[in-house]
């Protein structure tokens, strides 16, 4: 999980520094200094509700998928069919489900196949589209041209249809085997928007005076790229990725859902929704227990890159 | 204009080869035996082995096989011919029986999308900051962040089954009122991204100044609003919305699959959990080629409506 980790630390400082802050920066406001735009974007984010909610469940989300037994005391792959859709009873406090498993510990215990989804689909993605967005937006020219067909290409492929056919073609059931396909799916489909994004802050970025400075002072444009631009690029692109890791949990969880995503050996909220789905006329607590802690775990992440954004958009202040 | 009709055009030749080579080759490339990666699990009789090496030539081997097998497959695509799922039906039949049935469900959720979306965008936009364009902002959060697959079982669950407002199931012949819940669901995703277009379109284009110049001479706001404002702001809408008719079509697999109707979605859900292989390479041949000419189209009206796209 510590990829995940870092994506939640480098938020934080970037929620601090800002866009345009070179790592570095004393971010210290004195009484009489004028304020940055950092300064004013972290002013805005303490004083919003939703942007606490959200760092709150993702903070107990991340938790939950670490240490899932800090939650829950029961086992849930102790399954036994004459519990089968039970209420609750002092382990269960949401009963059990129709294979007779503790509804409760299974969405718990689902938490670490969805989190370790969206974490490293939302690593590789920013990989890609960091290396991809530097090198069109800074090189410009052919390379921009040839990059920017390709990024047009793959975001005109529907995710869904394309990561159907995709997985459809994996025929084994190795739970890590299986998982890994959908993380890279996901990724090799979802790094699109975040190299436009990127692509265009190096744009900015590229014609700033530090870069023209460091390029008379003998740069290479290796150096100029990952030292003067990528901190500039870094911010905004994590903004989108976080929002993304929400979207590749709720892709993941569709694509389980429809059976073709995760392993069925893998506890994940998608396959406990069909199940719950088709049975919840005889019982409603199995479907309704891992909806919430998908639809919450989803919304948290598009609710904290939102409120980040939204703080650093001087446009609507 | 002719050039930049004539840029996505390429665009979207490349596209077309790029998406279909990818469903091709998945199909058929790098297996021991195709045939039985198409079928999944389930066993394959020698009828449907004998057809399905005739129908996409297994006997000839090696990369010039391969190109011709994917060559007599783009013709077959380009001429209707989608061939038959394991079952024995044609899928050009299958698809022909379903796209009546998406379409409407299709234009449902469009005209929930439009006619809440738009209105209740408007009124953000106008009112910003007040407490109608707030509640509004979170709502839309609310709904763009919950997967449709906890969207759809939920209002089954509690509008079809606990309360017992819309029938729960669409069956064979839906009539409207089946087809309305769902239609609502699918396109809540649509309705909550058009309200936010609407509004910072509003919004944005409330502060110009040709609309300055319009209160100056003395109109009523409601003249400005909805002849000046609206014109200029509805064209990113229109054009949102004209993309989104597309992904409806192409993406109602979950919320037709959920609430059983009979469209194209449906067959593609069902193909998948029967793992009918042909079946679902079929369907979503077609859908990729629904789904790329819906985006050219909007895209070449996008530049009809606002000449500013064109001179990129």
């Amino acid at each position: 999980m510590s990829d995940f980790e870092t994506v939640a630390a480098t938020e934080n400082q970037a929620a601090r520094r800002g866009p345009s802050g070179e790592p570095g920066t004393p971010n210290q406001v004195g009484p009489n200094k004028p304020r940055s735009l950092a300064g004013d974007a972290w002013r805005d984010l303490r004083r919003k509700p939703i942007f606490w909610i959200a760092l709150l469940l993702v903070v107990i989300v991340t938790l939950m998928a670490i240490f899932p037994s800090l939650f829950t005391g029961s086992d849930p792959k102790d399954c036994a069919l004459d519990r089968q859709n039970q209420g609750p009873s002092g382990g269960a406090i949401f009963g059990f489900g129709f294979q007779g498993c503790d509804t409760y510990a299974r969405a718990v215990y689902g938490t670490r196949a969805s989190l370790l989804v969206g974490a490293l689909s939302a690593l590789i993605t920013g990989v890609i589209a960091l290396a991809v967005g530097l090198l069109a937006g800074y090189f410009g020219g052919w390379a921009d041209a040839v990059l920017s067909r390709v990024i047009d290409i793959v975001l005109g492929i529907p995710l869904l249809l394309a990561a159907i056919v995709l997985l459809k073609r994996i025929g084994t059931d190795n739970p890590n085997f299986r998982l890994g396909a959908v993380v890279l799916v996901l990724a090799v489909l979802g790094w699109t928007t975040a190299a436009r994004v990127v692509r265009s802050s190096v744009i900015t970025a590229k014609e700033q005076d530090y870069v023209a400075a460091a390029r008379m002072l003998g740069a290479g444009h290796l150096r100029i790229m990952l030292r003067h631009i990528l901190p500039n690029a870094l911010a905004p692109a994590i903004v989108v990725l976080t929002i993304a890791l929400g979207s590749f949990i709720a892709a993941e969880a569709t694509l389980s859902f429809l059976g073709i995503g995760l392993s069925q050996e893998t506890i994940s909220w998608g396959q406990d929704i069909d199940t719950g789905r088709v049975h919840m006329r005889e019982s409603s607590t199995p479907l309704l227990v891992p909806s919430t802690f998908l639809a919450l775990t989803v919304l948290a992440f598009i609710m904290l890159g939102d409120a980040i954004r939204d703080a650093f958009d001087p446009k609507l202040r | 204009m002719f050039r930049y009709i004539l840029r996505r055009l390429l665009q979207m030749v490349l596209a077309f080869f790029g998406t279909t080579l990818i469903v091709y080759a998945l199909m058929f490339a790098g297996q021991g035996d195709p045939i039985q990666a198409l079928a999944g699990e389930r066993p394959v009789t020698a009828a449907q082995r004998a057809y399905l090496t005739e129908k996409y030539h297994l006997d000839a081997t090696g990369v010039g096989g391969f190109f011709y097998r994917y060559f007599d497959y783009i013709r077959s695509l380009l001429q209707g011919d989608l061939g038959q799922s394991l079952t024995g039906r044609k899928i050009g039949e299958i698809l022909q029986q379903a796209w009546p049935v998406t379409v409407k469900l299709a234009l449902i959720a469009l005209a929930v999308a439009v006619i809440f979306g738009v209105t209740a965008g408007v009124i953000a936009g106008i009112r910003r900051a007040g407490i109608f364009d707030n509640s509004t902002l979170v709502l839309t959060l609310l709904v763009l962040g919950i997967p449709t697959i906890v969207l759809a079982p939920l209002a089954q669950f509690f509008l079809g089954v606990k309360w017992q407002l819309f029938p729960p199931t669409a069956g064979a012949e839906p009539d409207f009122y089946a087809l309305l819940l769902p239609g609502i669901v699918l396109g809540s995703l649509s309705l909550a991204t058009a309200l936010r277009l609407t509004r910072t379109s509003v919004a944005e284009n409330l502060r110009s100044d040709y609309v300055r110049t319009a209160r100056s001479k003395g109109l009523l706001k409601r003249r400005i609003v909805s002849v000046h404002v609206l014109r200029n702001s509805l064209i990113p809408v229109v054009t949102f919305l004209g993309v989104e008719l597309g992904n409806l079509m192409s993406g109602a697999i979950i919320t037709e699959g959920v609430f059983n109707i009979p469209g194209v979605g449906f067959n593609l859900f069902r193909g998948i959990r029967t793992e009918d292989g042909p079946l679902v390479v079929g369907i979503v041949s077609v859908l990729v080629v629904v789904y790329l000419v819906s985006n050219l189209v909007v895209d070449v009206l996008y530049a009809v409506l606002d000449p500013r796209i064109r001179y990129e």
